[in-house]
């Protein structure tokens, strides 16, 4: 498998506040990456800088972000406009606010076309969206609906189409379902993995919502604080998570395949930017944590050959292997 | 169309509350001027001129209220407004219907190009935040903060007294006929100049806070970020996507808000005599003139009100939303 | 608070100042005549005089008192108005939110200066108080409207949805978990009730419908008005006046740009 998109130790800042700590996240062709985490995680945020999306007062202090052996951070902003949608598109939380309100689905998705497609006549755009929209499943008259016209359902399957009109490579999902209900959730999950296998594009899914990712993602990386604690594929994750943290965000979720088992949430609640606990930042709330856990911040090493983890708990970082501090258990 | 009717319907009852405050004002408050000013005018006033003053005050006190009532919608509904003082003895509706076009050409025109060029400018202010258009905000600010009539004050004793550039008072030169002529319009728009400017610079500085506030708020909504994602052209997010929507707000502001700087407005005219409405209620307050008054009232009334169905009808072309299929 | 809250606060201060100790640190009395007739400003006039030899300054100074007391008393009144009206219809909803709907939409649409102009020249005597209490009568509605709004959503809250479950009494939810959620709102509507106001007071004496009795900075455009101030250059008849309507609602304006700022985080200026 190749890499469509590298993410080297990227850190984002809010003001003087670090809400991203040195990511490192590779996407490869055709696979489906998870990012999970609660709300604060860092994980939109991420998304959100990778792309060139962040608005201030946040920015970019270090990083890079690779595709096809451009660095998208050093692009100027007429090269990253004709990058956009053509080779990286946003699914958003469409049911809620991505639709501009006040103008029709069809002129929405004739937007895209019209500014990347500029040898499309109006004929061609009104056929590629209505050939976009039965893609997606919706009766074609709605192409002049607009988005209060439509169920939650149908304005995420719009999203959907307007993601794809363009073919892109990379497709970035962003909590795309959460306002929805479970039956229409995996709906439309479903549909999109079976475009992603014609179409072909590599979808990168960000969600609170664990279980989602351990049924429709390759790849998961789960992030707390602003920093990856533990990266694996997703049948590992769900057969045997490391971190505690990610230990705790499975046990939160019911799991639709597979055996039941506990409903437990993990105590406390997530960090703020402003209060970071020193150490690991997950200490606090953290089951099994140990003294060193306050004391400071595991990496995030190879544990075997497809998973990371940055634990303490984890073997591969024995004192042995810690050369510039004191061992503190 | 139900938004429509609704809207109408409220208009009705405006219109309505407007009237039954004209029509109980002189019953309710002590004192009778305008009993004082009849007994002043004696013989000169005939006797269907006193008959309509008598309906239009409450002065027949032998009368139910109730039938003072349907009197008084009576004289309204035939037109009958009574006889202005100031302009003894011409009918007020007389006197309203020469000032109207005036008031009409001068505030209608001079609102609506301060609202499109404040939210013009509002959007650009909103868009380019933090740059070097926050720094006009103070000075709007400011602005806004003039009361219309002391601005057109200093306009006319910079433009007219200390450089005589323009004049400073009346509606056309002195001696000039209205009629269709080149010379005639041009007086007319010479004459406009100083208080059309002086009515935009000082309402426009509202419509900029205003929309720039607007602008900032929907800024931040999803599908701006979305438009910036899709990686339409800047001029393409701010108007189709950003100012499409910060405009509604500040749509619905403009229609409430009329009554208001309409009010502004009037005084523009009165200090620079200029002949609408504004100008005729002056005249009016100086010589107790309640008919004339009253009248004025009650036609800009009429005209904030439809002003505002006019303003209702841009909000549902501009919002789908409000439009509902049939 | 930033620097322009700040400037504003300092800039009301001053004028409150004023209005508490003008009539005593004037020079002169506001309607004394002196044979100093419509003189530029000097030494003994910081302001000149008026064509009966009036001191401007001593106007000015004494007026602000008559500007202060309409914006305090409207700003009292009328705010509490439109909080009694908002908050009911916001948080009763239906056939009562409707008619306080309509009721205030009404006042709102309707052109208050002509309106206020009738009832100020049918009063036998305008003065002060009675003029504050009939701009109040105008001024409560569009406040009444952004408190409405806001409470309707404060009431779809879970503290208040739970207050309301547990059976707490209507009166008390709204006055204890709903109004301290509306401190910025009415505080916003307070200040730009008090703009209205003063603006208003200043323009009905400036076309002469108050009580030329007691001083305001309109009484001293009245006069400047009627005298042909502007005819006979004498600007300075009317400048000192009008800058301190201006500065004032200046004033008031920034300090509501620093509550709306408190209020909608969006609006903060952007940090570095």
């Amino acid at each position: 498998m190749s890499p469509v998109l590298e993410i080297r130790d990227l850190s984002v800042d809010y003001g003087s506040l670090r809400a991203v700590h040195d990511v490192s996240l590779t996407l490869n062709a055709g696979e489906v990456l998870g990012l999970a985490g609660e709300s604060g995680s860092g994980k939109s945020t991420l998304a959100y800088a990778a792309t060139r999306l962040l608005q201030p007062p946040g920015r970019v202090p270090s990083g890079e972000v690779l595709f096809k052996g451009h660095d998208l951070l050093s692009l100027t902003e007429k090269q990253l406009q004709v990058l956009r949608w053509n080779e990286i598109a946003i699914v958003f939380q469409g049911a809620m606010n991505a639709l501009n309100p006040v103008i029709s689905v069809g002129t929405q998705i004739d937007d895209v076309l019209r500014t990347h497609r500029p040898s499309m006549s109006r004929p061609e755009r009104a056929a590629r969206g209505r050939e976009l929209l039965s893609l997606v499943g919706i009766p074609v008259d709605r192409l002049s609906s607009y988005p209060h016209q439509l169920s939650g359902g149908m304005r995420q399957r719009v999203m959907i189409a307007m993601a794809l009109a363009l073919e892109p490579e990379i497709v970035i999902m962003d909590e795309p379902t959460t306002a929805l209900d479970v039956v229409v959730q995996r709906q439309i999950l479903g549909q999109m993995m079976r475009l992603r296998e014609t179409l072909g594009f590599s979808i990168v899914f960000i969600t609170h919502d664990i279980s989602l990712l351990v049924e429709f993602s390759d790849r998961i990386a789960i992030m707390y604080g602003g920093r990856v604690v533990e990266e694996a594929p997703a049948s590992e994750i769900y057969r045997a998570a490391k971190h505690p943290y990610s230990q705790g965000l499975l046990s939160s979720f019911p799991a639709l395949r597979g055996p039941r088992r506990e409903l437990r949430g993990i105590p406390g609640s997530p960090p703020d930017l402003r209060s970071m606990p020193a150490g690991c930042p997950f200490h606090p709330r953290c089951p099994s944590a140990m003294d060193v856990c306050g004391e400071r911040m595991p990496a995030l090493e190879p544990v075997g050959e497809r998973r990371r983890v940055a634990c303490w708990l984890e073997g591969v970082h024995g004192l042995d292997t810690d050369s510039n501090g004191a061992p503190a258990v | 169309m139900t938004f429509l009717l609704r809207r109408a319907a409220f208009y009705l009852v405006t219109l309505w509350a407007a009237i039954t405050a004209n029509f109980l004002l002189p019953r309710l408050l002590p004192g009778d001027p305008v009993q004082a000013m009849i007994t002043k005018l004696g013989g000169r006033l005939n006797s269907d001129a006193m008959a309509s003053l008598y309906i239009l005050f409450g002065l027949d006190e032998k009368k139910s209220i109730w039938a003072q009532y349907v009197d008084y919608w009576g004289a309204l509904l035939r037109g009958d407004l009574g006889l202005s003082f100031t302009f003894f003895p011409t009918p007020v509706a007389d006197v309203l219907s020469q000032s109207l076009p005036w008031t009409l050409g001068l505030v209608g025109v001079t609102t609506v190009i301060a609202f499109l060029l404040g939210t013009l400018m509002g959007v650009y202010a909103g868009w380019k935040r933090g740059s070097w258009m926050d720094s006009l905000i103070p000075v709007t600010t400011f602005l806004s903060s003039i009361p219309y009539f002391w601005l057109g004050l200093i306009a006319i004793s910079v433009f007219s007294v200390t450089f005589p550039l323009l004049p400073a008072s009346g509606g056309y030169a002195a001696g000039l006929v209205p009629e269709w002529s080149g010379e005639f319009i041009g007086s007319v728009l010479e004459h406009a100049v100083l208080p059309g400017v002086t009515i935009v610079v000082s309402s426009v500085a509202g419509w900029i806070l205003g929309m720039r506030n607007m602008m900032v708020t929907v800024t931040a909504e999803d599908y701006v970020l979305v438009a910036r994602a899709k990686g339409l052209s800047q001029r393409r997010i701010m108007f189709a996507y950003a100012a499409r929507n910060a405009v509604l707000p500040s749509i619905s502001g403009f229609a409430l808000s009329l009554g208001f700087i309409v009010g502004g407005a009037l005084l523009v005219e009165m200090v620079f005599s200029y002949p609408g409405l504004g100008y005729v209620l002056f005249q009016g307050i100086g010589a107790k003139d309640y008919p004339l008054m009253q009248g004025v009232f009650l036609v800009i009334t009429l005209a904030v009100l439809v002003a505002n169905l006019l303003a209702d009808v841009g909000y549902l072309l501009l919002d789908p939303r409000t439009r509902r299929e049939g | 608070m930033n620097f322009k809250t700040r400037l504003g606060l300092g800039i009301l201060a001053f004028f409150t100042l004023i209005a508490v100790v003008g009539s005593w640190i004037a020079p002169y009395g506001p309607s004394a005549m002196s044979d100093d007739l419509l003189s530029p400003p000097s030494g003994a006039h910081w302001f000149g005089t008026t064509t009966t030899g009036q001191d401007i300054f001593s106007q000015v100074l004494v007026g602000t008192r008559g500007v202060m007391v309409v914006g305090l008393v409207c700003g009292v009144l009328a705010t509490f108005l439109s909080i009694l009206v908002g908050v009911t219809a916001g948080f009763l909803g239906g056939a009562a939110d409707e008619a306080l709907s309509m009721l205030s939409n009404v006042f709102l649409v309707i052109p208050a200066l002509p309106l206020i102009i009738i009832v100020a020249s049918m009063l036998p005597s305008a003065d002060t108080v009675l003029i504050a209490a009939v701009i109040s009568l105008t001024a409560w509605a569009w406040g009444a409207r952004v408190l409405r709004a806001q409470t309707m959503s404060l009431r779809r809250r879970d503290f208040v949805e739970a207050a309301r479950a547990s059976g707490e009494r209507t009166w008390r939810i709204i006055v204890f978990e709903v109004l301290p959620n509306l401190v910025a709102v009415i505080a916003s509507g307070f200040v730009g009730t008090v703009i209205f106001a003063v603006m208003l007071q200043i323009t009905l004496s400036f076309v002469g419908v108050v009580s030329l009795s007691t001083w305001n900075w309109g009484t001293i455009l009245f006069w400047a008005q009627s005298n042909q101030a502007l005819g006979q250059g004498a600007w300075w008849w009317f400048v000192p006046a009008g800058l301190c309507i201006a500065l004032l609602g200046t004033a008031l304006a920034l300090i509501n740009f620093g509550i709306d700022e408190y209020a909608n985080p969006r609006l903060r200026k952007v940090r570095a």
